[in-house]
């Protein structure tokens, strides 16, 4: 029954990846984002934390784009998806914790 | 071949060597990937803790570095992506010319974003950007050159080692070795060229934005 449902997660992870289209709306959309992220710190007048905040989302919308779609993250078994994931909430805690002794 | 045959087969694995649903081989460069955020972490995680610790020890976007140049080397690498995930999907369809046209793409981009990088460390450097209290006058210029040549000089490595793996998948696609039922190697190196991306995408924004 594992076996089973492996192979058909393997299978779905093969034969429901992103269209070439997708590919490229993925790569308009990444672009037009950096050209936000260039504006705010040096055209944009928002304040040093605002400018951070929206720092930060993008990034995190850019990074999350190339990881769905361009490494098929979001076509990938279920099981991978959360393995993938586990580590990132300690990643946050490994910097919030230290940060705080500051 | 039937079609669950042919999609354990592209990383040129046994079907019984499944266990999470993909072939080992991505399994073993997922698993890396984990471990590379980690290591990526500790090093931005200690950039972000000495930047909030000593803020006028680093300076402000456009100060120092130069913004306009790096956003071309951003885009540089985007493009790149999109080249690299392309040669996966022409090699999905079985079409090998596309896929050494467009890995010869993401391989010259690589070396491209490699070159504006050590022209931005000759121009920083001869401006006495270094990562040394000698060579620069201001005040923290020690805390702020080491961590940007450690952040950036690390990722530049990781950008190295994928234009090599490239073009090796290059010589590889010549001699004809990657077919539509086996093209694990395009696929993992695949993944980690995007990670790479992905790792810049984060420190272009802490470092030359924030």
């Amino acid at each position: 029954m594992e076996y089973a449902e492996a192979q058909a997660g393997a299978v779905a992870g093969h034969e429901g990846g992103a269209s070439t289209k997708a590919y490229f709306v993925v790569f308009g959309t990444l672009a037009v984002l950096t050209v936000i992220e260039v504006l705010i710190p040096t055209r944009l007048g928002f304040p040093k934390n605002v400018q951070i905040i929206l720092l930060i989302f993008l990034a995190l919308w850019k990074a999350l784009l190339v990881a769905l779609y361009y490494m098929h993250l979001r076509y990938e078994p279920k099981r991978l998806k959360w393995m993938v994931i586990a580590p990132l909430p300690l990643a946050v805690i490994l910097v919030l914790a230290v940060l705080t002794e500051f | 071949m039937t079609t669950h045959a042919a999609a354990l087969d592209r990383g040129g694995m046994d079907a019984t060597e499944v266990g999470m649903g993909v072939y080992n081989m991505k399994l073993g460069m997922w698993v890396f990937l984990l471990s590379e955020v980690m290591f990526f972490t500790s090093l931005i995680g200690s950039y972000i803790i000495l930047r909030a610790a000593h803020p006028d020890m680093f300076a402000q976007p456009g100060e120092v570095l130069n913004v306009p140049l790096t956003a071309l080397n951003t885009f540089l690498l985007i493009c790149s992506s999109v080249t690299m995930v392309l040669a996966f999907a022409a090699i999905e369809r079985g079409d090998q010319a596309k896929l050494k046209a467009w890995l010869i793409g993401t391989a010259l981009i690589g070396m491209s974003f490699l070159g504006v990088q050590v022209f931005e460390y000759i121009q920083l450097s001869g401006h006495g950007f270094v990562p040394s209290v000698e060579g620069y006058s201001a005040a923290g210029a020690p805390l702020y050159g080491t961590t940007f040549y450690t952040m950036t000089g690390f990722h530049g490595f990781h950008v190295f080692v994928g234009v090599l793996a490239l073009w090796y998948l290059v010589i590889q696609a010549f001699r004809g070795k990657y077919t539509a039922a086996n093209h694990g190697a395009v696929e993992i190196t695949g993944l980690y060229w995007h990670f790479v991306d992905l790792v810049w995408i984060i420190l272009f924004t802490i470092v030359y934005l924030i």
